[in-house]
């Protein structure tokens, strides 16, 4: 394996690393953060649900999705800018 | 029959959309027949028995004779259709028939399984799929077997996903005997064996390719049946068309009636399997309670990333890429169930509580609500009793006793909402339990064919023998799953959530590690999943045998005693012996990198 293709391998996985840590750090934000506060986020209201148990009913699984959709998106781009493109 | 171009994956929105157009078709047709006076039992068989025909139906146009179709579908599953599949793979009866009533009576910490069972796609996605898909293998164990090398470490694997899988499976099995049991109107004993032969049409002759396509039709009935009565209700109660967004006012409702009607109570009789409701819906902020709802979550979501049945799906799509965009529409089709599952909970219990709606039963003249239809069809199977234990002539909340997974199916009748939409939520029912059920016998028949008699007993046998010795062996397991299924020994949740224990337990770290770990050798491995394994299940030896549990670890969260043992001894061990030789951790470069070919071979 030529050096500067070691080079782009361990500068993707780096990137990729990283990402990876980023996106874990938002989901035990919502996975466990906030519902282990749901006593005292009740006290606010969100569209007319005590904030805590919106988050725990709806809140933190729309994060769920959308934090998987976005990681995709931007391991896409990491893929694509270290030349890993989809064959076919 | 209609013609088809070319062949299956490149028509699939056209066959899907023909099925699910024929199933509203088929609902109408039902509801008609409601109207005409045909009797509820009637539209109930034909519910049950239409959808099982379709499934079995599939099955068959699926069957192979190919390895790889069989093992991994071929791996040409296009990303959203694997979605569907997973989720359906993934939402069990448990989910679908008991979440909504756990909710209803757990309150705050049943919402753990909720956040747990959608969190842990996150891990999937981040942590494993995209790997393993790389990877190339046909089975968990191959994973384990191939990156660790050797044949012990591919045992262990094999252990712990036979064991965590077969609990699992059991309750599926007793998930859909329930159902068609009520539904066809035969003994639960007969209803377990009907539901083993739907789920072997199923799977037998396709393996892995007829599982994907009947688990997609699965999803599509089981979605509309869990959405339908929901929407219906809401708009009953005033709560708008799509009630998940607007029904806030029920909860503080529910806030407000909970001390009018002296929630707490206890009870002061007892009938067998049914509860009445003591825990209030929101949280009360009580101490044990963040804590107990952090492990249960925790133990939940690495159990998500570790139970073999659901990975496995992830090596059926065509390229790394479209694995991890397929987690990410798994999640979304999950969700849609998890967050209208709170939101049935709640506006059930309105019916329920509520002085100003038709519905409600609390505070009721006890002999008026003796004669409600739903009252006396559930009381006559045993899942529902009242019983007026201070003789004051009205029903107290302490004098409603329920089982509690039958709150999903009994809602359409306690809503007064027509028969048709009872039938359909058995058919959405039995759907859920079967392809769970399918996922997981499935798993375990291709861990035992490929990687315990292929890989360790006979590696000479043609592809021929090897696809017999798998069907031989997911029929052996149906029937004693089927077997202890019947024996009733543990309520439909409490034996879905040993399985993420157990998995997780053995499983988790030697999977995460293996990628994410270098340094992770093979002693490493075996320690950790052997200790991990081993103190988690004697842990739940000992508090199911009356131990006291540690800071409130009971038996459904004993992953939280099992996983950090296993990474102590993982990593420890690992240190203490040499690090893996120069090839497996080129290998392990190499699955990192999301193109190129697959690490084993297509067929191996």
């Amino acid at each position: 394996m030529p050096s500067n293709d070691a080079d782009r391998i361990a500068r993707h996985w780096s990137k990729t690393r990283t990402l990876t840590i980023v996106i874990l750090c938002f989901w035990a934000f919502f996975a466990f953060v906030l519902p282990w506060n749901t006593k005292a986020l009740n006290a606010f209201s969100f569209m007319g649900f005590p904030l805590g148990y919106y988050f725990i009913a709806q809140g933190s699984l729309i994060a769920f999705v959308v934090m998987i959709f976005v990681q995709n998106w931007m391991q896409d781009k990491i893929d694509d800018e270290f030349g890993f493109h989809e064959e076919k | 029959m209609f013609r088809m171009q070319g062949r299956l994956v490149d028509n699939l929105p056209k066959v899907y959309g023909l099925y699910t157009g024929g199933f509203i078709v088929f609902i109408i047709l039902m509801a008609i027949l409601d109207k005409l006076g045909v009797s509820a039992a009637t539209i109930g068989i034909l519910f049950v028995a239409f959808t099982i025909l379709i499934y079995a139906l599939i099955g068959w146009l699926s069957r192979t004779m190919e390895l790889g179709a069989y093992y991994v579908a071929g791996r040409e599953v296009p990303a959203v259709y694997n979605g569907m599949a997973t989720a359906a793979d993934w939402m069990s009866g448990a989910s679908f028939v008991a979440l909504a009533g756990g909710i209803y009576f757990g309150g705050y910490g049943y919402m753990a399984f909720i956040v747990g069972w959608t969190g842990g796609y996150v891990l999937v996605n981040a942590l494993m799929a995209p790997y393993l898909r790389k990877f190339g293998c046909y089975t968990v164990p191959d994973f384990i077997g191939t990156r660790y090398g050797g044949n012990f470490a591919r045992l262990i694997a094999v252990i712990i996903l036979v064991t965590a899988s077969f609990t699992y499976v059991t309750a599926q099995i007793d998930a859909s005997g329930t159902i068609a049991a009520r539904a066809l109107q035969i003994k639960y004993e007969t209803g377990v064996w009907v539901g083993l032969v739907a789920i072997l049409m199923c799977s037998m002759l396709g393996g892995m390719r007829a599982v994907t396509w009947t688990q997609v039709a699965q999803y599509i009935v089981l979605i509309i049946a869990y959405l339908v009565p929901i929407i219906w209700m809401s708009n009953r109660q005033g709560f708008g068309l799509i009630p998940h967004f607007s029904y806030g006012g029920a909860i503080h409702r529910i806030q407000e009636l909970e001390p009018m009607v002296k929630l707490g109570l206890k009870a002061t009789e007892s009938f067998p399997g049914r509860s009445i409701l003591t825990v209030p819906l929101n949280a009360t902020g009580a101490p044990l309670e963040s804590w107990k709802f952090f492990t249960l979550a925790l133990c939940m979501m690495a159990g998500t990333a570790s139970l073999p049945h659901i990975l496995m799906r992830y090596f059926t799509t065509p390229s790394v890429r479209s694995a991890r965009k397929s987690v990410a529409w798994s999640l979304f089709f999950i969700f849609l169930l998890y967050f209208s599952a709170p939101c049935l909970a709640t506006l059930t219990k309105l019916q329920l509580l509520d002085p100003n709606l038709p519905t409600s039963v609390i505070g009721k003249p006890f002999a008026e609500v003796a004669n409600l239809a739903w009252i006396k069809n559930w009381a006559s199977v045993g899942m529902v009793a009242i019983s007026d234990s201070n003789k004051d002539g009205i029903l107290q909340i302490n004098e409603l006793f329920m089982r509690p997974d039958i709150i999903v199916l009994a809602t359409p009748e306690i809503a007064g909402l027509p028969y048709v939409i009872s039938g359909l939520v058995a058919a959405g029912g039995l759907a859920a339990a079967m392809s769970t059920a399918d996922g997981l016998i499935l798993a375990i028949a291709n861990a035992l064919s490929h990687d315990l008699y292929y890989k360790m007993i006979d590696p000479k046998a043609d592809v021929k023998l090897r696809l017999i010795v798998a069907r031989v062996l997911l029929v052996v397991i149906g029937v004693l799953a089927a077997f202890i299924a019947s024996l009733h020994i543990t309520s439909i949740l409490g034996a879905v959530a040993w399985a993420f224990c157990f998995a997780c337990s053995g499983l988790f770290f030697p999977l995460v590690l293996g990628v994410w770990w270098k340094r992770a050798n093979r002693e490493g491995a075996i320690a950790g999943m052997i200790c991990g394994f081993v103190a988690g299940s004697a842990y739940l030896y000992y508090v199911q045998n009356g131990g006291a549990p540690w800071w409130g670890i009971d038996g459904l969260r004993f992953g939280m005693i099992g996983m950090p043992i296993s990474l102590v001894t993982m990593v420890a061990v690992s240190l203490m012996t040499p690090a893996p030789d120069e090839e497996t951790q080129r290998m392990v470069d190499n699955t990192r990198i999301p193109t190129g070919g697959t690490i084993l071979e297509a067929s191996h």
